[in-house]
This record gives structure tokens, sequence and C-alpha cells, in this order.
């Protein structure tokens, strides 16, 4: 998949996580982060976001996170949402239906 | 070496000789005479003891490099008087003072830092150092010779009293006083109600000076601090903002989990045997509490019975039970908001008490002890039920000790409420970062997730046959430490060095914590 535009998901509410995605062609993956729980789990963040946004087969782009104290499943929530946006494509709701016979992502 | 609670404190911090905590229940009586800085004094030559400015008054009292001064925080965050004073106190070039305040509320424009960084305060002592001031100790922004001190409003009387603080000069603001220096905050257009923290000040401070902004004719009605105590009188143009000092009455909360951690709480007290007609609490203020004090006075009437008293920080939410016949006296060591300021002088039931007799625990018995329910927030919980009223997630200084240590162990039955987590900041870990309340004092604690009962308090049975025959379920605080972890995962622990930049007493001024300096 590939970050076409620049595109944005959540919200700068407490408890969730404002995500803004950019291309950045052949440079590689650039993560900004900003987080009210930065000292705590600042490395968990980072973390889960380089997972998610390799589950989508992304090399090359900026994601910028100002996180307002989002649990775990949110910022992957958030990410993917930010990445289907920058990549024009919509997500693919069955890689979360065991009946398809894949994995729980 | 390690206290009771199993906090490793050093021996010595600066000239701090830690004297560490030895348990609940075991705090020394052998104190020998009170010891006041207090002259006898007389009258003024000059027939007033009004002096035209803050300067004047400093000159006056004699205040020197090195001294100690003190100020009340019952002005909150609207207080103007902090800041007027120590930059009359720059102006007049004199340096490295002991600031010591009941509590340091917020103060901006001029900060407290400011005064720190240029020499003025060189030490400081108080309930706690919220805001800029402790993010700049704790960050080591600033670099002081001496730990700061802090202290429950039960220990700064003992403090006063055994001489371990003794105050030069005490600053206290009041909303009206006479040129002869009776005083008060009940009235005047920057009423901020009870000035119980002033009392213990201007009993035993060598010299002590009111600031007014509103100068009444003699004598002052009603007389909070007596003339007795007062030696110099000075009229400023304000003393505070009266929407910072205490806004109207807060509204009943609309946040489902607040809410329902209120209406858990409510039930539970409700449910234990000492609910009857005569029964005492104390609530505070803030949002659960409000609506905890809402929902109490709901069952008083469903069960038609009266409080003999409500006791400490009082909001609006307890005026009203008062004027609903539901409480007896409310005694006020502070008041939270307009309502509750106006009040003392309305009401023959609502009354103005001096902090030492609401919470000290060498006043011969206080007020706390006599309470059947007190009511506690907290930053944290441990699994020793172990509370931290003091320092954040990130380590940052979040609150003050306030009266929380003293409620805890005076009250019957102790209830610590709080959200299992905040944004992605467990409440219930499995150690707390700064330790100011031993859990042996806490009977209970009620989240969202349900109640927990302390088996290491002394009233578990009682409380654990009264919430079962009420049929409340309740849980252990493994499971809520656990649920909370499952929540928002395993945070990374704050690294500190091994510089100490806090004291944390405990209400008998032994040492209970320390807290040290973050590594960033």
């Amino acid at each position: 998949m590939e970050i076409r535009k620049t595109a944005v998901a959540g919200t700068l509410e407490s408890s969730d996580i404002m995500v803004t995605i950019r291309p950045n062609p052949g440079k590689g993956l650039q993560i900004e982060l900003e987080s009210v729980v930065l000292s705590m789990f600042g490395d968990e963040i980072r973390k889960t976001v380089e997972e998610v946004v390799s589950s989508f087969g992304i090399e090359d782009a900026v994601v910028e996170l100002q996180d307002k104290g989002a649990i775990d499943c949110v910022i992957r929530a958030r990410v993917s949402a930010a990445i289907c946006r920058a990549a024009e494509t919509k997500f693919d709701w069955s890689a979360f239906d065991p009946e398809n016979g894949r994995e729980e992502a | 070496m390690i206290n009771a609670v199993g906090r490793e404190l050093p021996e010595k911090i600066g000239s701090y000789v830690v004297k560490p905590f030895l348990g609940t229940g075991l705090a020394k009586d052998d104190y020998g005479p009170v010891v006041s800085n207090r002259r006898p004094t007389l009258k003024p030559a000059s027939g007033t003891k009004l002096v035209a400015t803050l300067e004047d008054a400093i000159k006056a009292s004699g205040l020197q490099d090195g001294m100690t001064i003190s100020f009340h925080h019952c002005f909150r965050e609207g207080d103007k008087i902090i800041g007027q004073v120590l930059t009359a106190i720059r102006n007049l070039g004199i340096k490295n003072l002991r600031f010591a305040p009941s509590a340091v509320v917020n103060v901006k424009n001029p900060s407290v830092v400011e005064f720190v960084k240029d020499g003025t305060i060189s030490r400081i002592e108080a309930s706690g150092i919220r805001g800029e001031l402790g993010d700049a100790v704790i960050n080591g922004d600033i670099e002081l010779d001496e730990p700061v001190i802090l202290r429950p409003h039960g220990a700064r009387p003992r403090a006063i009293e055994s001489g371990d603080l003794k105050i030069d000069v005490a600053f206290l603001g009041a909303s009206a006083a006479d040129e002869y220096g009776n005083a008060t905050g009940q009235v005047g257009p920057n009423a901020c109600g009870s000035m119980g923290y002033a009392f213990v000040d201007a009993l035993n401070a060598a010299k002590v000076v009111i600031v007014t902004d509103n100068l009444v004719d003699y004598p002052c009605c009603p007389i909070s601090i007596s003339q007795q105590y007062v030696d110099f009188v000075v009229k400023v143009d304000e003393i505070g903002d009266p929407a910072k000092i205490g806004a109207g009455a807060a509204r009943m909360t609309k946040n489902p989990r607040d809410l329902m951690i209120a209406q858990y709480t409510a039930n539970a007290i409700a449910a234990s045997r000492r609910f009857k007609d005569g029964f005492s609490f104390q609530t505070g203020a803030g949002a659960i509490p409000i609506a905890i004090t809402n929902f109490l006075a709901e069952k008083m009437e469903e069960r038609e019975i009266k409080a003999s008293f409500a006791l400490g920080g009082i909001p609006a939410a307890i005026i009203d039970m008062y004027e609903k016949g539901l409480v007896r006296v409310v005694a006020c060591s502070q008041s939270f908001d307009a309502v509750a300021a106006k009040a003392i002088a309305a009401n023959p039931g609502v009354i103005e008490i001096d902090n030492a007799v609401y919470s000290n625990i060498y006043a011969k018995g206080c007020m706390l002890d006599r309470l059947n329910f007190g009511v506690l927030g907290a930053l944290e919980i441990d699994t020793d039920f172990n509370i931290n009223i003091l320092t954040g997630s990130s380590g940052e200084m979040m609150g003050g000790l306030g009266g929380g240590p003293d409620v805890a162990d005076g009250a019957d039955i102790s209830v610590v409420t709080l959200p299992l987590v905040r944004g992605r900041t467990p409440s219930v870990v499995p150690k707390v970062f700064t330790l100011c309340t031993p859990g042996s004092s806490v009977a209970m604690v009620v989240t969202e997730a349900g109640i927990a009962l302390n088996p290491a308090h002394k009233r578990y049975e009682e409380l654990k046959e009264d919430l079962a025959a009420a049929g409340i379920k309740t849980v252990t605080i493994e499971y809520l430490c656990e649920l909370a972890r499952s929540i928002v995962g395993t945070p990374k622990p704050i690294e500190t060095t091994d510089r100490v930049v806090a004291v944390v007493e405990y209400r008998d001024g032994t040492v209970i914590d320390v807290i040290r300096h973050l590594k960033r």
C-alpha cells in the first residue's frame, strides 16, 4: 500500500489520539510523537504505530501523533483509519473475520 | 534507612534530620511546652496599627535575611497577596527567606519561581507545591540547599508549636479588617469565608501583618483574627480575584463515571451501621465528592436521619444540606465557594474553625477524630491501599497533601474514591510513586469497577458484614489493579536520581516518603 496524500484521523479529546499521515517517498517511516503519557507509554506507542503501519505494507510515511492518553486499541484504530484515508483505499474488514479463514489482525 | 511503609530514606537531607514513620497510632506523646514566637507587645504609640504600604509594614516588622515568612491559602487560586508581599520584599533587597505558607497555590504573575530564582526565597515548607513551583523543584530547574518540606494540614500546627517551624512574620490576608487589627474573611467584596489556616500563624508568629483591601470601622465584625495577635495593618488595592477565590455553587456533574463512583460510595456509606441519626462526615470538594454529598442527602431524607456535623473544606452542597435541616453543625476549616463563604456569617450552625482543631494530631483530640465517615480523593492507590496525592503519572507535582492523611487516620471509616484509569494513566497500581497516606488508615476504595475493602483496616470485619447485609458486592484491590493494567498496559517506571528535593511528613512529623529529582 502507498501513502498518496495527507490524511487525518482522530481528535484532540482526552483519551483520543490525532493521527496525521503524510507521504514520505523513499525516506522510510518517520514518527513524530507528542503525548501526555510520553514518559510512561512513549516506547509502546511507537511500537504499536510501527506495527500497524507495517501490517499495511507501508514503508514510507511521516506519521504525526498528538496523543491525549489513548489506549492501545484506540491508537491502532486511528492509525489504521488515517492510513486508509491517505492511501485512498477502504479498510479490509474481512481481515477481522475469522470465518473468512484469516487470522485476527 | 527504611520506614514502616517500606520507603527508603536518607538519614539526613541538607540540615533536615529524618525521623522515619513508625506506623499509624504510634505518634510520640511527650512533647514539652508549646513553643511560640509571639511577643508580648504594648499598644502602638501612634494609636493605630495602620501603615501606609507593604514596604512600610515589612520594615516595621523587622524582617531580615534568612527569616521565615508565612501566608494562609484561604484565597486559593484567587490570591493576590503573596505576589504583592514577595515583590515588596524583593524591592527591599531582603534575601534567603524561608517561605512557609499553609499551601502554595498556583500563583501566577508573578510566579513564586521567580522569587526563588532571584534569591528572595531559599527554603519552602507547605502542604503542597502544585503548579509551576512544584514542577521547577522536581525537574531541577531550581536548586534549593534544603529539601522542600511537605506537611499535611494536621502536621503544620504541630511543626509550628513544637518549634520546628518558627514564623518570624505572618502576612495574613483578610477581606475585612479594622485599623487595630481585627480581621475576617467572612465579609467584604473578596470574602473567602473561613480563615481556618490563618489562626496558628496569628497565634505564633513574632509579627503579624494583616493585609486587606477593605478597611472597615472599628471594631470589625465578625472578628476571626483578634487584634491581640496583630501588629500591623496594610490596605492594598486588591487582595484577590473573587471569581477565583470561590465561584458560585458547582453544578452536579453529568459525567456518568463520576456519578457511578459517587452512587457506589453513598450506597456503601449508607450500608454502614454508623450511618444513623447523629452521624458525622466529611466529603470535600470536586465533582465526585459533591455528587456523593447530594446522594447522601437523599439517603438521609429517605431514612429520616440527621447528621451531627459536617467537617473540613465546605462547598455549597453542604450548606444546602444545612438549610434543609439535614446537618446540625457545619464546621468550616475552609470555604470552597461563594455560597459557603457567605454562609458562616448568615447561619448560627455554620462555624469557622481553626485548622488546628480540625486536624492537628497534637490538639488534645481534633475534630476529625470524631468523624464517622471521611471521603478522600487520590491520584493513585496501590495494592497495600497506600495513597499518593502529590505526584502525577510522570512524576510531576499534581496536588497537595491537604487534610487527606489526617482524615484517613481520624475517621472511623475512610473511603478513597477514584476512577480506575484516567486517560491512559492507571489509578490503581502495584506501588504508588509517592506515599502520602499509609494504607493501614484506609478502609475502602471505590471505583467505577467495584469496591475493595482493606483487610488490614481495623474496621474490615464490620464493613464486610454491613456491605454483605446490604447486598453490596466487593472485589479485591488486586483485581482492580489487574483490570487497570489490562486496559492501559504496563507503564514504564519513573526514573529518578538520588537527589531528594522534597520530604513528605506524616501528621506526627515523621517522614513517610521523600520525592527525588526526576531523571530526564
